[in-house]
């Protein structure tokens, strides 16, 4: 039905060649305009991202030096550096992920192979969902009163749980969806040969989604990786060195938020400096994702 | 369909078509006795009754929609990971009705298996999509397990162009290859029939010609159903035709008299493909 049929072939009505001539010209204006306005939206997004990008770089490697890696955080003037925070940071992510890691494989599975159309199925897949989109401040509170102010102390452990607690609705929510990817025939070809329903989830599904999983942990390692708000009410920040679970740990977003609104210069230079681990952690992890979830030849 | 001039030179007319197995049929493997079978309110197959003769292909055809795969589905019970999926009447191996309550799904599935419409390898390695099947029924050692594979996929033909690479992705084979990995998995269990829901529909024209190939093969052994929706596929590979439209089993027979002198108007407008 294009430019290329040729008249007088075709019977019917006619088409005005002045009118058609006046709406390509009108479409071809407004594609000009909305792709300028499109670019414009881009350059803007992505000055402000640059911009953060290159502050962010200038201030944190300007004071990243070794002592950020050997030695705990210290006193204003004394030299101090991160290693408390960063391995603080290291062990509640840790515990955070393999906590919250298999719990949400798990519910995921269940909302994906066995909750089809059951109530119980619907509310959990809601209350996930409320969870995934929930303020973190309201999970740091939570935690205090479940965790923190009936045992009388704030801890690591409270505080890699706070960010168990996040990890789960978003390793459900992959799970899930991965899961339902999986196409029908997949599991029909795997029940046909005999396998029990939990055979063919476990051996075949799961390891089909196996990628997409894993993509879904990783973000979710690096959004509670930056997380700050979950852990000032429960590992509350620790100026020393401390490996001791039950005992306030420091970690890298709370330090951060401590040094950079004080008015010691070396220590707003530490907390620069912790931005830029923090984010080169994460462009990391996000990276992986990527590599993983990059289908293969 | 049927506005083309020179339709009725590409389909097939009972003159073109020729059954290639001219066999008796032999005794019944499976019998389907007064079977019904309902989506929800929907009745999708009406008093169907049909056997399928051992050791021989029983080719299912008929448009779409008209229940040959819907009873395919019912041989092996794969309707019951469906809710609201239901059968009445009787489905009898070997004097057992298989559609009855209490039956072992799993230990059924094993003697009836099945090959999808497009080829489903699992993630996994060549090697491991065969032991798959068999680790759900068997305990065999290393060794007779390397024997188990190799056997299994000389069966589906496939063991040439895998034998350097059986511990390599199944997914890295092309389609037809994957099909023949998928009969080779099913074949491995031993079943004692195999259902096929139109095999070849996802594969090129060699792909095809190969698993046909295999079929006629494999019948030696093994009791075979096919749903096809190419008639010279039914007349290449089936001893025995039946012929469903609107969930009815309309005729069955030899393939030779089903391709020559089917007994009803229907039937013979199908297979002379004035409609479907």
């Amino acid at each position: 039905m294009s430019a290329t049929t040729s008249e007088g072939e075709m019977a019917g009505p006619k088409r005005d060649p002045q009118v058609a001539d006046m709406l390509s010209r009108r479409r071809q204006r407004s594609n000009w305009i909305v792709k300028a306005l499109c670019i414009l939206a881009t350059t803007i997004g992505l000055a402000f991202l640059a911009l953060i990008l290159v502050t962010l770089f200038w201030l944190g490697f300007g004071g990243l030096q070794w002592t950020v890696f050997t030695e705990a955080t210290k006193p204003p003037g004394s030299h101090g550096g991160l290693i408390n925070a960063i391995v603080g940071s290291l062990i509640q992510t840790a515990i955070g992920t393999a906590v919250g890691t298999p719990i949400g494989i798990m519910v995921g599975v269940y909302l994906a192979e066995y909750s089809l159309g059951t109530r119980l199925g619907n509310a959990v897949r809601f209350v996930s969902d409320v969870l995934l989109s929930a303020p973190s401040i309201l999970i740091g509170l939570f935690i205090y009163q479940v965790l923190v102010n009936p045992f009388d102390g704030f801890s690591g452990i409270a505080g890699g749980l706070a960010l168990a607690v996040i990890v789960i609705p978003i390793v459900v929510r992959t799970t899930e969806d991965m899961l339902r990817l999986i196409p029908v025939a997949l599991r029909e070809a795997a029940v046909a040969l005999g396998a029990p329903k939990w055979k063919s989830i476990v051996l075949v599904c799961l390891r089909a989604a196996l990628d997409g999983i894993a993509t879904g942990v990783l973000l979710a390692v690096a959004r509670i990786a930056g997380e700050t708000a979950p852990l000032l009410f429960t590992s509350l920040g620790n100026l020393n060195w401390s490996l001791s679970l039950a005992q306030p740990m420091s970690s890298l977003p709370v330090t951060i938020y401590q040094y950079a609104g004080s008015a010691f210069e070396d220590w707003v230079q530490l907390a620069w400096v912790g931005a830029l681990l923090i984010t080169l952690g994460v462009l990391a992890l996000n990276i992986v994702a990527r590599v993983l979830l990059r289908p293969r030849a | 369909m049927s506005s083309t001039t020179n339709d009725s030179a590409a389909r097939p007319n009972i003159g073109a078509v020729e059954a290639r197995s001219t066999a008796a049929l032999t005794e019944a493997r499976i019998s389907v006795r007064n079977l019904d079978f309902y989506y929800a309110a929907n009745k999708a197959l009406k008093s169907i009754d049909v056997d399928f003769p051992d050791r021989q292909v029983t080719g299912m055809i008929g448009p779409s929609g008209c229940g040959k795969s819907t009873l395919l589905r019912v041989l092996n019970r794969m309707y019951d990971l469906y809710p609201g999926q239901r059968a009445t009447g009787e489905v009898l191996l070997d004097g057992t009705n298989i559609i009855a309550p209490g039956i072992d799904l799993n230990q059924l599935r094993s003697r009836i298996g099945m090959v999808f419409q497009k080829p489903t390898p699992f993630p996994m390695s060549i090697y491991e999509n065969i032991a798959f099947g068999v680790n759900l029924h068997e305990r065999l050692s290393k060794s007779q397990m390397d024997e188990r594979v190799e056997w299994s996929l000389t069966r589906a033909a496939l063991w040439e162009e895998v034998k350097d690479r059986l511990t390599t992705s199944a997914m890295g084979l092309s389609g037809g290859q994957q099909q023949r990995l998928c009969i080779a998995r099913t074949i491995a269990v031993r079943p004692e029939v195999i259902l096929f829901d139109e095999p070849t529909s996802a594969l090129d024209p060699i792909s095809t010609l190969k698993i046909e190939e295999l079929i006629d093969e494999l019948k030696r052994d093994f009791t075979i159903v096919i749903v096809t929706h190419n008639m010279q596929q039914a007349a290449r590979c089936a001893d025995q035709v039946a012929f469903f439209y609107l969930g009815e089993l309309v005729e069955v027979g030899t393939a030779t008299q089903m391709f020559t002198s089917p007994r009803e108007r229907r039937t013979q407008e199908y297979i002379t493909g004035r409609f479907g």
